[in-house]
């Protein structure tokens, strides 16, 4: 279970990586933020968005067009 | 490596000339700052020219299909072009505008008003041309407040030592 849940369906690029963003703030340093979304950019551009700012993609899946993303707070 | 916060020392910079208001044009500048922003690079915006419309505090963006060739718009299943010599008839903008901000709200892609704000609460630098205030008879009154205004200097201090550095 993850810290924080974010459910981003619906919506296209870039608001995923930016509620992203803001919802990490309120994730503990190792603690982990789910996302869900359906848009098909956020595959390259959340493991670009956590690449670039030391966060861990600890999950990257996709199931019935939804995508769902663990991202583990590091930075 | 990951970069420091924003408003540590160590982030990366970015600036973006915005030189254009139109409705599709709005776009792309709003979406890389929001984003930068979010990845922890200090993003500067600086408006002008067409640009600067984009800082006033009600929009009211317009797009127009006259000599965009590109503009192919999902209509029936097809996409569809409009020949220049529509535009002469009255109202062509004004429903294309109403046709894209439709689209725009079917398929989850965030409005302006909405990007804007997500870059002034990410601490998106705005700086606003004064030139071109003084061009189109702009006052600071009629702009969003937080803005700065400036001019080449203001935005070549910035440029200077930046990463990145856009014309949009």
């Amino acid at each position: 279970m993850a810290d924080v849940f974010l459910d981003a369906k619906g919506l296209n690029c870039p608001l995923p990586i930016l509620k992203a963003k803001k919802a990490l703030k309120d994730v503990p340093t190792g603690g982990t933020l789910e996302v869900l979304a359906t848009d098909a950019g956020a595959v390259a551009d959340f493991g670009a968005f956590c690449r670039t700012t030391g966060n861990e993609l600890a999950e990257s899946s996709v199931e019935g067009g939804v995508y769902r993303f663990v991202i583990r707070r590091s930075a | 490596m990951a970069l420091t916060n924003a408003s540590g020392g160590n982030a990366k910079n970015m600036t973006i000339i915005v030189t254009k208001g139109s409705l599709d044009w709005a776009y792309p500048p709003f979406i890389l700052a929001t984003t930068a922003a979010a990845m922890g690079v200090d993003v500067t915006m600086f408006f002008t020219f067409y640009g600067l419309p984009l800082l006033l505090k009600k929009l009211d963006l317009q797009v127009t299909p006259m000599g965009n060739a590109a503009m192919k718009m999902p209509f029936m299943g097809m996409h569809m072009t409009m020949p220049n010599i529509v535009n002469m008839i009255p109202g062509v903008d004004a429903a294309a505008t109403v046709m894209m901000k439709n689209l725009i709200k079917k398929k989850g892609v965030a409005s302006i008003e909405e990007l804007r704000e997500a870059a002034v609460d990410s601490d998106v630098q705005l700086i606003g041309c004064q030139m071109t205030m003084d061009l189109f008879e702009y006052s600071s009154d009629d702009m969003i407040p937080g803005i700065k205004v400036g001019g080449a200097a203001t935005y070549m201090e910035q440029a200077l030592k930046s990463d990145i550095n856009l014309f949009i």
